[in-house]
């Protein structure tokens, strides 16, 4: 881990900043991530494939423009009275990994969560030259203080796993996963 | 108490995630445990959860048979509990009515729930918020007799390494041994409830009427598991280090001649639990 850096990255994260990141590089974030989970995820695949279906673009009914996004695996706690959000740490990524590699096909550049990935989600980030990183699980409430701003923008009867917009600043965050498929948990 | 469990975590594991943080040789663990209890204290003094995952609310309520309930439901009691627990703290609504179906019922509730009738007159509840990015890393196990305590550790330890970076190491781990196939799960969530400042005498305070006296074995093998998994390697927020685990608990039950069964129960370091008898 010697030769990793501490790098500050401005979202959205182009594909050409996403190659020159590595496995074991420290991120701190500024900019969009949308924050989506399990639910939001299974209901955005489902209105892909309708779309494909009838030959209209995929992208069309989803809540948020893929292409380019970085999407934050993470349902918070709700805000108290005069704060932007409750706690709000990452959950873990492999829940949705069923739902991925499709999304990264479609132009998503970063993924933000905890845990190990399918073989199927690696390899749709090397295909399309993405980054998964890791926050750490459990420092939720350090995690909401980077949160500057948070609006829901979707599917509000999820509750907790509705589709936020969030501003986030100098988030912490680790390079699991770079554009080449080195992975850091398997170091 | 819903909302005491989720704002702060006892001093049992603040005291162990502070001796991880100073006892820790990886860089990137260090600064991962220095995040885990900033976290902690951002927690306390700001009142917001230590964890986004406030969990499902589990309550183990052990009734002295003495005591006589009036006017209405305990089990209603104890979710209307947890529903003004977890809307007035602003604790995240976790629950959905149906595994299959998976609409939010809105309020956390239902609770689970443990009922275990004990002598006396007093009522001891202990609400255990449990978040599913461990328990899903959980495990059972029905090991054949002759798989004995070697085949224990190597359950123990094999689930460990596949809850990896899952589950939010530094972990701490229940072990229910013996019983039959719910009974260790029961013992091995019990088990979490169990202070893990190491103190024998902290064990009876937990052990209910149904579990078996306390085995010679049970304090070597706890400390035994506990080094085989900080050895692995795997670290803070599985990124490497030395402190995988903060305790691993041990509880055991008698079982069948022809059994061994062996629950094991991951939970991160965002342990929760308060107890209170009335
Ligand atoms: S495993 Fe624990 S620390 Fe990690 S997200 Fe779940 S409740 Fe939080």
């Amino acid at each position: 881990m010697k030769d990793n850096k501490q790098i500050k990255l401005k979202l959205p994260l182009s594909k050409e900043g996403a190659a020159l990141l590595r496995a074991g590089d420290t991120v701190l974030l500024t900019g969009v991530v949308y924050a989506a989970r399990d639910a939001a995820h299974k209901r955005m695949t489902e209105l892909i494939n309708e779309a494909e279906s009838k030959g209209s673009d995929p992208a069309g009914g989803l809540p948020f423009p893929v292409q380019g996004a970085a999407v934050y695996y993470m349902g918070p706690s709700p805000a108290p009275p005069g704060k932007v959000i409750g706690s709000a740490g990452p959950t873990t990524s492999g829940r949705m990994d069923k739902y991925t590699p499709k999304l990264l096909d479609m132009g998503l550049t970063v993924m933000i969560g905890k845990g190990r990935r399918s073989d199927a989600v690696n390899e749709a980030i090397v295909r399309n030259g993405c980054v998964y990183l890791a926050a750490v699980g459990g420092a939720g409430a350090l995690l909401a203080k980077c949160i500057k701003s948070s609006e829901l923008i979707a599917y509000e009867d999820l509750g907790a796993e509705a589709v936020r917009r969030l501003y986030v600043e100098d988030f912490p965050a680790i390079v699991v996963t770079d554009s080449r498929g080195e992975c850091l948990y398997d170091r | 108490m819903c909302i005491e469990a989720n704002l702060f975590l006892e001093g049992d594991v603040k005291q162990a995630l502070e001796a991880a943080a100073e006892s820790e040789t990886s860089d990137t663990g260090k600064s991962v445990l220095a995040q885990l209890k900033e976290n902690m204290e951002i927690a306390e003094n700001e009142r917001i959860p230590v964890c986004q995952d406030t969990g499902m609310a589990v309550v183990f309520l052990d009734v002295g048979q003495d005591v006589h309930f009036t006017g209405g439901d305990i089990s209603e009691a104890v979710n209307e509990g947890v529903r003004q627990g977890y809307t007035e703290g602003y604790l995240r609504k976790s629950v959905v009515s149906d595994p299959i179906e998976r609409v939010n019922t809105g309020d956390n509730t239902p609770a689970v729930i443990h009922f275990d009738i004990v002598p006396g007159d007093k009522v001891r509840i202990t609400v255990a918020p449990k978040g599913f990015g461990s328990e899903n890393m959980s495990r059972i196990f029905m090991l054949k007799p002759a798989d004995g305590i070697e085949g224990v550790k190597q359950a123990v330890i094999d689930t460990a390494l596949e809850a990896g970076p899952n589950a939010c190491p530094p972990f701490v781990i229940g072990v229910g041994i013996g019983g039959d196939f719910e009974k260790c799960a029961i013992l091995a969530k019990r088990a979490l409830t169990r202070s893990i400042a190491r103190d024998s005498s902290e064990a009876a305070d937990v052990t209910d009427s149904s579990s078996a006296a306390r085995p010679a074995y049970a304090d070597t093998l706890e400390d035994e598991l506990l080094a085989r998994i900080n050895e692995t390697g795997l670290g803070p927020a599985g990124l490497g280090g030395k402190n995988t685990a903060l305790s691993v608990n041990v509880e055991t039950f008698p079982t069948h001649i022809a059994g061994l069964p062996v629950a094991v129960c991951i939970c991160c370091h965002v342990n929760r639990h308060k107890v209170r008898i009335i």
